[in-house]
């Protein structure tokens, strides 16, 4: 095997190469970095690196570690100290992250070399990356569309082999929607299974880190390493952690799958909908039996998501006041022109848009109707699976309702932005498990494929199960080998 | 939840202490009504007697020993600071 062609392996067909000696970690190191340097460009994944540092860890790292040499790339909303954590934001730039995120520390501790910034929607919010102060992050299999978002360049970066792996969050489907439009695979933990420490906060209800890696079972190797409980984050859950990647390949016999009925929705394009029918099929042939299952509140989710999120954010994002971290308005006349200033010129407009919302969803006279309201119906969602979880051991459904759209197309109508996250939300709002893999693929007017994604749903801290479903459909189907090809694309247009 | 939202997004915006150019105020009041007119079909549901659900996962009062640990000296705190000195952050004159 030569150096270039390293970059191409998951992280589990480079660990036997690391273990057996055949290549160093500094070597692995060095092939990512050429790849980076000659793919990035067109791509717009990465926000910053730092293989200095990484190759410093690479000479001392333990091969006999379980992600011993593998260096990780990381959603830059989550802290590694002394490298830049900008959140895409201006108001964050040229901030460096004092202390390690949990998830951090224990990707270390497994032997991951972090060693890079992937590009976001600022503060995570969005659903295309195209929210980012710092760049646009395109589409690999289209370079005139979007990489979906909010952890577009994790997604990116690993699509074109650009990473062996990378971290992001999941707030609403901010991991899961993105691997499915990049054709990988993405997994949201349940709400506690991870440590949110270190973790920027957008809304703390429902944001977790999580993995977008190449195969489910590289997947199931970073979720060894970065869950399990933390004394630093009181909502992070005391429950065992199992070897996910031990377990996997006992197959479906006997695994029951719920369809819910309200996610075949009119609206659904219909490439995505044929090729999840087509996977439902493949499912039931591998030894799933397949029962229909019903969430009565699915049609709610969304405005309830849209309230509780925006209005964590309001709250969390209060911290940015320009006295202690971060940009900061010159020359105010009072203390109001200080902070209405200083966060005016340092959000852009979809932070200050959820800013509002939130605050209003909030305010004085709303709070009952509004932001009371869609707690209690967050409650009604929260039983909904439930209830669907007491007959099925998962759920199965598209991640996204479309293949990735077109750069712009939905930017100046935030709504239609928000329906692109309708089938994962939901999750979020229930607190369960979630991943999303390829199954598919969709033609652009251009013809070119555009990968479309598959998604189970488990109960909360089952993601032992969504992994050994998702395993099995894996590798009895080729859609994960499918890689897009840059060398017949330019960059055309803005 | 009665009637049309009476969103004020230029009340709301002094509220979160963040100020907005009139085209923003213009843009977000148009594109936020329409949010929360979307969201308006919550009216719908019956939520008597539905307690609210703050998480996925109700976990409360979480304890852990109270024991000293490392935390972060004073440079590191104000590493990222705007301005600093003598180990403390420096603000502008806001009472006179």
């Amino acid at each position: 095997m030569t150096r270039s062609e390293l970059p191409a392996l998951s992280i589990a067909e480079l660990r036997p190469l690391l273990c057996r000696r055949e290549v160093s970690p500094r070597e692995v190191l060095e092939a990512l970095e050429e790849r980076i340097n000659a793919v990035d460009g067109k791509i717009g994944a990465y926000l910053s690196r730092d293989f200095d540092a990484a190759a410093v860890e690479a000479e001392k790292a333990d091969i006999n570690l379980p992600l011993g040499g593998i260096p990780v790339a990381i959603k830059d909303i989550i802290n590694v100290a002394g490298q830049p954590c900008t959140c895409a934001s201006k108001i964050l730039r040229g901030y460096r992250a004092p202390y390690n995120a949990t998830a951090i520390e224990r990707l270390r501790a497994a032997g991951a070399i972090p060693f890079g910034k992937t590009n976001l929607d600022e503060f995570a919010m969005g659903s295309s990356t195209e929210n980012s102060s710092a760049q646009l992050t395109r589409n690999p299999w289209d370079l005139s569309r979007v990489r979906g978002g909010s952890s577009g360049g994790s997604a990116a970066a690993v699509a074109v082999d650009a990473a062996f792996g990378a971290l992001g969050t999941d707030t609403g489907g901010s991991i899961r929607q993105p691997a499915a439009l990049s054709g990988i695979v993405g997994v949201k933990p349940s709400y506690g299974r991870v440590s949110r420490y270190g973790l920027t906060a957008f809304a703390s209800s429902l944001d977790q880190v999580g993995s977008l890696t190449k195969t489910v079972r590289d997947s199931a190797l970073i979720m060894n390493a970065i869950a399990g409980p933390d004394p630093c984050d009181t909502t992070c859950l005391n429950a065992p952690v199992p070897d996910y990647a031990a377990e996997l390949g006992r197959g479906l016999k006997d695994m029951r799958l719920g369809l819910p009925k309200e996610y075949m929705i009119e609206g659904i394009d219909s490439a995505v909908r044929q090729a999840v029918d087509a996977a439902v099929k493949h499912l039931s042939s591998l030894g799933a039996e397949i029962v229909d299952v019903s969430l009565p509140h699915t049609d709610y989710a969304i405005s309830v998501y849209y309230i509780l999120a925006t209005a964590e954010a309001s709250a969390n994002l209060a911290r940015f006041d320009g006295v202690r971290y971060g940009y900061r308005a010159e020359n105010p006349t009072d203390l109001l022109d200080f902070y209405g200033r200083t966060r005016e010129e340092g959000f852009g407009a979809e932070v200050k848009r959820r800013i509002i919302l939130g605050t209003y969803v909030l305010s004085s006279g709303y709070y009952d109707a509004y932001y009371l309201r869609a707690q209690k119906v967050r409650e009604l969602i929260r039983r909904d699976f439930e209830q669907a979880f007491a007959k099925v051991d998962a759920l199965v459904s598209p991640t996204s309702p479309t293949p990735a759209f077109k750069i712009g197309e939905k930017t100046s109508d935030p709504l239609q932005m928000y329906l692109a996250d309708i089938f994962t939300n939901a999750g979020n709002l229930a607190g369960i498990c979630g991943i999303s893999l390829p199954c598919g693929f969709a033609r652009s007017e251009s013809g070119r494929p555009l990968p479309i994604g598959l998604q189970f749903l488990g109960k909360a801290l089952d993601e032992a199960r969504i992994f050994e479903i998702a395993y099995a459909y894996e590798q009895s189907t080729e859609w994960h080998k499918a890689r897009p090809s840059l060398n017949d694309q330019s960059i055309v247009g803005k | 939840m009665a009637g049309e939202p009476d969103l004020d997004v230029a009340y709301v915006a002094k509220l979160a202490r963040l100020n907005l150019s009139a085209e923003e105020t213009r843009l977000f009041q148009k594109q936020l009504g329409e949010v929360l007119k979307y969201a308006e079909k919550l009216k719908e549901i019956d939520v008597t007697g539905v307690e609210a659900a703050a998480h996925g996962v109700p976990i409360f009062n979480v304890f852990r020993e109270d024991e000293p640990r490392d935390c972060f000296t004073a440079q590191q705190a104000l590493s990222n600071a705007p301005r600093q000195a003598n180990n403390l952050f420096i603000v502008p004159k806001v009472v006179e």
